[in-house]
């Protein structure tokens, strides 16, 4: 059997007190775009780095494409974008991608993958006079222009404009649609929710949800809606099925959750009528998976 | 024109990119890695490229010592006790050239390429360390034979007939490129950037002034001499204008000196060298 594109069982990293990564265990399909999610500090950039080679873990195995990360063999084989830097502030960026193309067999060429990613123009331009969009791009350039079989992106829309997001995302599902295994790390939940087949959040170095975002999200649908705030939801509870939910938040923005039915709905209008208010923007909606995100991980600030 | 040619051409002439480019693009994986003997030679070239793209590094390793040679060659600045001029800061200059491209250079641009991530990005590339060391290495010597040309053509015009040992000469400048090297990976590769960028412009002004560049060692006191002697700028200015002199032959005791600083400094920079 063909092995996973990463597999971690148990990951381990400290960096001095700190626990960065806390016994964490993942693994990526192969031909599959897999996201971490996670706060700032939960730990994506040390797993991914541990992957790449980059670090050593302090306890838990880790195999890429079934090799040890360190294996000189897997240099060829995966594209790495780092979250920043990585590019000599002086070289031109059309230089640094036919450098890091000649390091590869069969590589792609640079000329059209600067097209594609509509750096043409910027082919001369030294890395350090680029915008930080354009130095994201030429980074996920240089990651892919080996023709790879496992790429790892470290925050790949960081500090993109809505175009360069979206020309990421494209490739990003053109790589997966040419059987490249995919694994990014992201704090954009659209990101997640749009590229990936295999969502895992992370939290404080620990795996805290993992699966599609089609089965993350649940099939538990909610009912929202928008009134005056201050609206007494107590009541509201009693009058509907034991298990579910009401929560307002923010002010003003009411979230019923529960089993969705005509009857919640009859409940939560007729309470309405009662309260004398008229609910606006009603509306039935499946979570979102900045919800569960949230949900899991808290909303205090890090 | 090759097919791939042909559809960039076409890509490129119409107005904006055209989405039959965009098709040309095969991301099917087709991992491997190049030979090595073509990552170094293009490691090498990028290398060269950004040394001589550098208006800093040029200053220090072109500008500065042909200054030294045309200045101190024609004007009596400094009593070198007899014999001619050019002939006694030729040595001295083709030294300091050395040192500028091996020592000053590569510290600074392999710290900031250590502060900028540059290290770590190639560590993920299928160029290993060791050619990385390799490319680094043959950039330097590339550097070194520009270096040494514009040097002995300058110093020719003013009248320099070296005599003595090509070979020794080249022997010796192999000998101070590993030492100094050795001694800039091991700042660059421990130090904040900043800290070698004026780190390694202190050190090249100090062995500039004490290491028999173009002030003669007899112009130091007796009791630092000895002392002067162990470094080992003054060690392939002093054997360079041996090699080069009219006896010609490869003095054995900056032979040791040298020696001594590569073993020992490349040494410490391979145990020590931190790639983040």
């Amino acid at each position: 059997m063909e092995s996973p594109a990463v597999e971690i069982i148990d990951l381990v990293k400290r960096y001095g007190r700190t626990t960065a990564v806390d016994g964490l265990t993942l693994s990526a399909r192969r031909g599959a775009v897999t996201a971490i999610l996670g706060p700032n500090g939960a730990g994506k950039t040390s797993t991914v780095e541990i992957c790449e080679g980059f670090r050593r873990p302090d306890g838990g195995t880790v195999r890429v494409l079934g090799l040890d990360p360190s294996h000189r063999r897997l240099r060829a084989r995966v594209g790495v974008m780092l979250q920043a830097g990585g590019v000599p502030p002086a070289a031109r960026c059309g230089e640094w991608l036919r450098l890091m193309a000649r390091f590869h067999a069969t590589p792609l060429d640079p000329a059209a993958l600067l097209e594609r990613l509509g750096l043409t123009a910027h082919a001369r331009t030294p890395y350090r006079r680029m915008s930080g969009g354009q130095q994201q791009r030429v980074s996920l350039a240089a990651a892919i222009v080996g023709r790879p079989e496992l790429v790892f992106l470290d925050e790949p829309t960081a500090g993109l404009d809505p175009q360069a997001r979206h020309a990421c995302w494209d490739l990003v599902g053109d790589l997966r649609a040419a059987g490249v295994s995919v694994v990014l790390t992201t704090h954009h939940m659209e990101e997640a929710e749009k590229l990936s087949d295999h969502v895992v959040i992370i939290d404080r170095g620990r795996v805290v949800a993992e699966g599609t975002p089609a089965a993350l999200t649940g099939a538990e649908r909610q009912l929202r809606f928008r009134a005056r705030p201050g609206l007494a939801l107590e009541e509201l509870l009693t009058a509907l099925p034991s298990g579910s939910a009401a929560k307002e938040s923010p002010s003003g923005h009411y979230i019923i959750e529960g089993q969705v039915a005509p009857e919640m709905l009859a409940t939560v209008t007729a309470w309405c009528a009662a309260e004398g208010v008229t609910a606006d923007d009603l509306s039935i909606e499946r979570r979102t998976l900045e919800d569960v995100f949230l949900e899991l991980t808290g909303r205090e600030l890090r | 024109m090759t097919p791939r040619q042909r559809t960039r051409a076409r890509g490129t002439a119409g107005a904006g990119p055209r989405k039959d480019t965009v098709h040309s693009l095969d991301l099917t994986p087709a991992p491997g890695a190049a030979p090595l003997r073509v990552m170094v030679m293009a490691q090498t070239a990028a290398e060269i490229r950004a040394m001589l793209r550098n208006g800093e590094q040029l200053l220090l390793t072109m500008v500065i010592p042909v200054l030294l040679l045309v200045g101190f060659s024609a004007a009596p600045l400094v009593n070198i006790g007899g014999g001619s001029r050019v002939d006694f800061v030729t040595p001295g200059v083709l030294a300091l050239a050395v040192m500028s491209t091996a020592f000053t250079g590569q510290a600074i641009a392999t710290g900031f390429e250590r502060r900028y991530g540059v290290l770590k990005r190639l560590g993920a590339t299928p160029l290993s360390r060791t050619g990385l060391m390799l490319a680094k290495t043959l950039a330097v010597i590339g550097v070194e034979v520009v270096q040494v040309a514009v040097i002995a053509a300058v110093a020719a015009a003013l009248g320099w007939r070296p005599a003595g040992s090509v070979p020794a000469a080249l022997a010796l400048i192999l000998l101070g490129t590993a030492a100094f090297s050795g001694l800039g990976l091991l700042m660059a590769g421990t130090l904040r950037a900043e800290a070698t960028l004026a780190g390694a412009n202190l050190v090249y002004l100090v062995m500039l002034g004490c290491g028999g560049v173009v002030f003669p060692l007899s112009a130091f006191p007796a009791s630092v001499e000895p002392a002067l002697r162990l470094l080992p700028i003054t060690a392939l200015t002093g054997g360079l204008r041996s090699a080069l002199g009219a006896t010609g032959v490869l003095p054995l005791g900056a032979v040791l000196v040298l020696s001594a600083w590569a073993v020992l400094s490349l040494g410490l920079a391979s145990r020590t060298f931190r790639w983040e």
